[in-house]
């Protein structure tokens, strides 16, 4: 309707067309790189449940509600839980991953500098979700 | 359009009747009603957040079945049902034909609502407007869980009725001499969206069924215990409920497109890139479900498909926007309230979908995923773009309904003030969310950032509370005292001249 033309949209159109494209390789990228594991990373069992974590290193030593981990190591989260639906976050060094039941999920960090930083659950899992935290402990190896 | 407040009829003639604008009043005094109830929830959830520790909600439990009643209220209850209430008003009139094509139906379709609503708030459960498996099956206290489940049964056979009768309306009862591209754009945002519902609400119908047979323990389609998978129900879930955004937003830019022309004294820039727009995002919202559970575990190709489905939805947001500014550009615009919250909706919805990207970009999504950061993008959308253009029709069809002038300048004032507010709440939760404030939590560790930005949104909050206070002064102040309307053109913006049929509605 109306005799103006539209050519003006169909550039426009264009231009987000174009950097939905970009942000979408950038991001396909991004992505690509941090999916890649490292070989020589060292799994760590992280069990989630109401409302507390439970960390198993390699060597079976196991840690409820705090972490500790050495620095130029890889890590490899094994996630599991044994109840209801939670999510693994160390929002420090963007891990993120849903603990959930009947699945093993997997993420990968590598700490580089010495420090304190939250754990918590990032998926509502019931009465006392709020409170369900953890502290990472990166440390120099000794 | 009816003159209720001029031409005084009893109550239940209203309620008995089953005359499009009838039940297009029924839907919109019903919405409104959930919208304030909603709306004081928000205000408990932003009170209890303003400092670290219990403020006025003492344990968790209470926050918990707040913020899951709050959000089902608003959605289902307060958004559906009025933009339900538009569609009954217009659609008939905009397609030159009596009533909608089954009345007794769309009365139905109402009536189902009220008792919906009574099994939320008498039930008022706490899994979240999600009800994620394992937890609504383990964990979740009854019978409040099964009575939002009932409830949402209902809601759901409810939005599939008004959908059929939406659709029937369009495409078969409208006048012969008018073709389907000549149909308004408001009435193709209905076909749109009640095309969408018609698709993804059964899959939602049939996860209730399981997940309520689950709860029962006969089955266990989701319950890990029993072999079943709860990523099941997230697929079910977002299958239905990310088109089901897109039901709420279509028909919202539908009224819009109906304000903005006129308030502009132009014509639409484009009438078939609006129509292009409609369809194509109600077809690629359905591309786009999966991007709510890129954190659940999924592969990366899965992941890739997912984000591209996602941006897809982009181009055609941006299109309507692009229209809308090609319309005011060079028009003379009259900056009356409906025209105020119409542009005060596209500023916020471009805020908002620019914010989506993030969202959908695999790395960026596991820095914001289920932190405030969510909370804030997508009340963006529901408040900043649908309520806003759902209020500004709301001002838009006052005097068509009451033949009653609402009172400008408070108007405006409520205007204002819920555009500072929702830019206060809303920006303010992004930023929390970057620095990792979980949603959904009744308390929070005294970390200073979280403190102050959390105080800046309940300041917000209690902004829109108040605006929403005069707001409902207003409606009730001048649907029986404001002064008379002119309803040939009560907005003094002249003819119709862009408008290509008559509204006259053959019955009235």
């Amino acid at each position: 309707m109306g005799g103006h033309s539209n050519w003006p949209e169909w550039i426009y159109v264009g231009i987000v067309i174009a950097l939905m494209t970009w942000v979408g390789a950038e991001a396909w990228e991004a992505e690509r790189l941090v999916e890649h594991v490292p070989e020589d990373a060292e799994t760590i069992i992280v069990t989630g449940q109401q409302w507390f974590w439970t960390f198993e290193h390699e060597d079976g030593t196991k840690e409820i509600g705090e972490l500790h981990v050495e620095t130029g190591k890889a890590y490899k989260f094994e996630i599991v839980s044994t109840d209801v639906i939670h999510s693994f976050n160390i929002h420090d060094y963007v891990v993120l991953m849903d603990a959930v039941p009947g699945r093993v999920n997997t993420v990968w960090f590598a700490p580089d500098a010495p420090g304190v930083h939250d754990i918590q659950c990032r998926e509502y899992c019931g009465l006392i979700h709020y409170n369900m935290r953890g502290t990472l402990y990166v440390e120099d190896p000794a | 359009m009816v003159l209720e407040l001029q031409k005084p009829r009893p109550i239940w003639q209203i309620m008995f009747s089953t005359h499009h604008t009838d039940v297009g009043l029924l839907y919109l005094i019903t919405s409104l009603g959930f919208l304030f109830l909603g709306g004081s929830l928000a205000l408990a959830i932003r009170a209890e957040l303003f400092l670290p520790g219990a403020q006025i909600i003492t344990d968790s439990m209470t926050f918990n079945r707040i913020f899951t009643v709050h959000g089902t209220t608003l959605i289902f209850l307060f958004i559906l049902p009025f933009a339900s209430a538009v569609g009954n008003y217009y659609v008939p009139i905009m397609v030159r034909y009596k009533d909608m094509a089954y009345p007794k139906l769309n009365a139905i379709a109402f009536w189902m609502i009220p008792p919906s609503g009574a099994l939320i708030w008498l039930g008022f459960a706490d899994f979240t407007w999600y009800a994620t498996p394992p937890y609504s099956i383990i964990s979740a206290p009854g019978p409040a869980a099964d009575m939002w489940i009932f409830g949402l049964k209902i809601l759901g056979i409810s939005s599939v009725l008004g959908a059929i009768n939406f659709v029937v309306t369009i495409l078969k009862c409208k006048h012969p001499d008018m073709s389907i591209g000549q149909v308004p754009l408001l009435a193709w945002s209905y076909l749109s969206s009640s095309l969408i519902i018609l698709v993804a609400i059964p899959t939602f119908a049939a996860a209730l069924l399981m997940l309520l047979t689950d709860r029962l323990g006969v089955s266990g389609f989701f319950n890990p215990a029993m072999g079943g998978d709860p990523i099941a129900y997230a697929h079910l879930f977002w299958f239905t409920f990310h088109p089901e955004v897109y039901v709420l937003v279509i028909p919202a830019i539908g009224m819009m497109y109906e304000i903005i022309p006129r308030f502009s004294r132009k014509p639409i820039y484009s009438y078939n890139s609006g129509i292009f727009a409609f369809v194509l995002l109600s077809i690629v919202g359905f591309s786009s479900w999966a991007h709510h559970m890129f954190a659940t575990g999924m592969s990366f190709t899965e992941k890739t498909v997912f984000m591209v489905g996602t941006l897809a939805a982009v181009p055609a947001s941006a299109m309507h926007v692009f229209n809308f500014i090609a319309t005011m550009w060079n028009g003379r615009i009259k900056f009356s309230t409906p025209m105020m919250w119409s542009v005060g909706g596209i500023a916020l919805f471009f805020g908002a979908g620019a914010g989506g990207v993030v969202n959908s970009a695999m790395p960026l999504d596991f820095s914001t995923h289920d932190t405030y950061w969510v909370v804030g993008h997508f009340h963006l959308f529901v408040m900043g773009t649908i309520a806003f253009g759902s209020i500004a029709f709301f001002y838009y069809m006052f005097p068509y309904v009451t033949g009653r002038m609402y009172n400008e300048t408070m108007g405006k004032i409520h205007f204002v003030m819920s555009f500072i507010g929702t830019i206060l709440v809303f920006f303010t939760q992004h930023v929390l969310g970057l620095y990792g404030m979980p949603r959904r939590i009744f308390d929070y560790p005294p970390i200073p950032e979280w403190i102050a930005m959390n105080q800046i949104a309940t300041v917000g909050a209690m902004i829109i509370g108040v605006s929403m206070a005069i707001f409902l002064a207003n409606m009730i102040y001048s649907s029986g005292k404001g002064k008379l309307a002119n309803t040939e053109d009560p907005f003094g913006v002249g003819g119709k001249y862009y408008y290509p049929f008559e509204a006259k509605n053959p019955s009235h």
